[in-house]
């Protein structure tokens, strides 16, 4: 099993999921482990969750150029899911053309081996792909 | 209370030094600050030196040892792109606190072109989303593409105009008009940032003597001095979407309610701004954000021209950080000196006629840092 890019990749059995946390103050949604909440500062309140694979799109960008030795173009995603959390990402599936890449596009989480750069290896991580019948 | 004054400021011409030193940017743009202000080093009580390049490498200290050991105690800043801001900021709040009646602030950076960032060890980039400057403003572009239409040509225009302003700043590292068709025909970097849309990484430095009122109107200063009527600084505020997309925007609006607060005006006041058009994308967002027209209508401020000089309210009028260029730790004192200069009436060509009152402002930050902003008013004396 490869390792993940990111921590808030968890690996559970032969399933994967991405790490999350609900205040049981506010109720507000992280992604990523944490204690403390940064929306009303509660301590002690957070309790670790699964995030949800399914949302919408918010907000992209075609990349063209990025640092050096990156594959362009690639879309960077900014997903809303469905339970509430905020997800940075890597759109595939999609042309990556802005005139055909519509706002609010329903996506899922799909999970991928790819290896970054600057490494020799593979490493597990997530891609948002349209999910079956969402108009792209 | 009474008010801070700034009694001298200058820039050095925003370009690629790289034979020079960061100290030695620094000592060139101090002694021409103090050379405006018609005093010596000798007359400060006190430095406040913003940089980032080398941030743990005592830049104040090395700029005194050039021109001159008095001993004063030195404050080094980094604070991302309000690290200049910050340092004359903290000169500021230090003669409001009655602790010294004359300091120096020096803002300068030594940057290397290319893309910020990057670079060394195992990266997400590409697998998860872009870590990209561009990306990220790209990504506040689109934002507000999604939520009022804003379109690729109204981005541009951002740049055809602050381009346009440049050719009239002797100080500025770009000076060449930039239509339309050739903005958005550049090389694109992340849409719809192309890259004459994306400041330029430049060397650059500039400096300010701050003194009391009481002292200013001792020493006779008075024809030279320029009013700080407020200084406002914040950090991010919680934001939902903050970890996916960082957010310039909220940082800014807390920043602008409370220096029209501490000034005692409104956004209608203002006759200038030079705000933080780190890319096209991030200028329109901010007309918005420091209250230069209600949200949803940056676009239409670009289409009928408020924003160019000549019209009610003119931005960026130096070139911004698209053209001036961008060195991180100087702008904010590059953006002091340039409505200060306007404010003085010594803005030739580009002089914004009648200007009373300007605003400046930074915003900076990256990819799960946070954000500093710092906006400051300033009034003709």
């Amino acid at each position: 099993m490869s390792d993940p890019i990111l921590p808030i990749i968890k690996t559970e059995g032969d399933t994967h999921y991405l790490a999350g946390s609900r205040c049981g103050a506010c109720g507000q949604i992280f992604v990523g482990e944490r204690d403390v909440c940064a929306k009303c500062t509660a301590r002690g309140q957070m309790a670790s969750i699964k995030l949800a694979e399914t949302g919408s799109l918010y907000a992209y960008t075609v990349v063209e150029r990025s640092f050096p030795g990156v594959a362009t173009p690639f879309i960077d995603a900014v997903v809303d899911l469905d339970d509430g959390a905020h997800l940075k990402g890597t759109l595939m599936g999609v042309d990556p053309n802005p005139a055909t890449i519509p706002f609010g596009l329903k996506v899922k989480i799909e999970w991928r081996e790819a290896v970054p750069v600057g490494a020799d290896k593979p490493y597990l991580t997530y891609v948002f792909v349209p999910q079956e019948g969402a108009s792209a | 209370m009474s008010h801070v004054y700034v009694v001298g400021i200058d820039m050095i011409r925003f370009g690629r030094y790289p034979d020079r030193t960061v100290p030695g940017l620094a000592a060139e743009a101090a002694l021409m600050a103090l050379d405006d202000a018609g005093l010596t080093l000798k007359d400060m009580q006190a430095l406040y030196c913003g940089n980032l390049g080398q941030a743990s490498g005592m830049v104040g200290q090395r700029m005194l040892a050039e021109i001159g050991q008095t001993a004063i105690p030195v404050t080094n800043v980094a604070n991302a792109c309000a690290t200049g801001a910050t340092a004359f900021r903290d000169g500021w709040m230090a003669i409001k606190a009655g602790v010294y009646d004359t300091v120096l602030a020096v803002g300068v950076e030594q940057m290397g072109k290319g893309l910020l960032g990057g670079g060394g060890g195992v990266s997400p980039e590409g697998l998860v989303g872009s870590y990209t400057m561009p990306a990220m403003f790209a990504h506040i572009g689109m934002e507000h593409t999604q939520k009022y239409g804003t379109t690729f040509a109204q981005f541009a225009q951002v740049s055809v105009k602050n381009h346009h302003h440049s050719t009239l700043n002797p100080k500025s590292m770009y000076r060449k008009e930039t239509p339309l068709e050739e903005v958005m025909g550049s090389e694109m970097i992340a849409y719809p940032n192309t890259k004459l849309m994306c400041s330029v990484n430049v060397d650059g430095s500039a400096a300010a003597v701050l003194m009391s009122e009481e002292k200013v109107k001792r020493l006779g200063l008075m024809d030279r001095a320029v009013r700080i009527r407020a200084s406002e600084m914040s950090s991010n505020p919680y934001e939902d979407r903050q970890a996916a997309m960082p957010d310039f925007s909220g940082a800014t609006r807390v920043c602008a309610k409370k220096v029209y607060e501490q000034a005692g005006l409104g956004a209608e006041d203002i006759n200038l701004v030079e705000l933080h058009d780190c890319f096209a994308t991030a200028e329109l967002v901010h007309y918005e954000n420091l209250g230069l027209c209600a949200d949803g209508e940056a676009g239409r401020l670009i289409d009928d021209g408020t924003t160019a000089l000549g019209g009610r309210v003119p931005v960026n009028v130096s070139g911004g950080l698209l053209s001036k260029g961008h060195p991180l730790g100087a702008t904010g004192i590059a953006n002091i000196y340039e409505v200060a200069t306007h404010l003085r009436g010594k803005a030739e060509a580009r002089q914004v006629e009648g200007a009373r009152i300007g605003m400046t402002h930074v915003v900076g930050g990256g990819p799960g840092m946070g954000t500093a902003c710092a906006i400051h008013i300033l009034e003709k004396v």
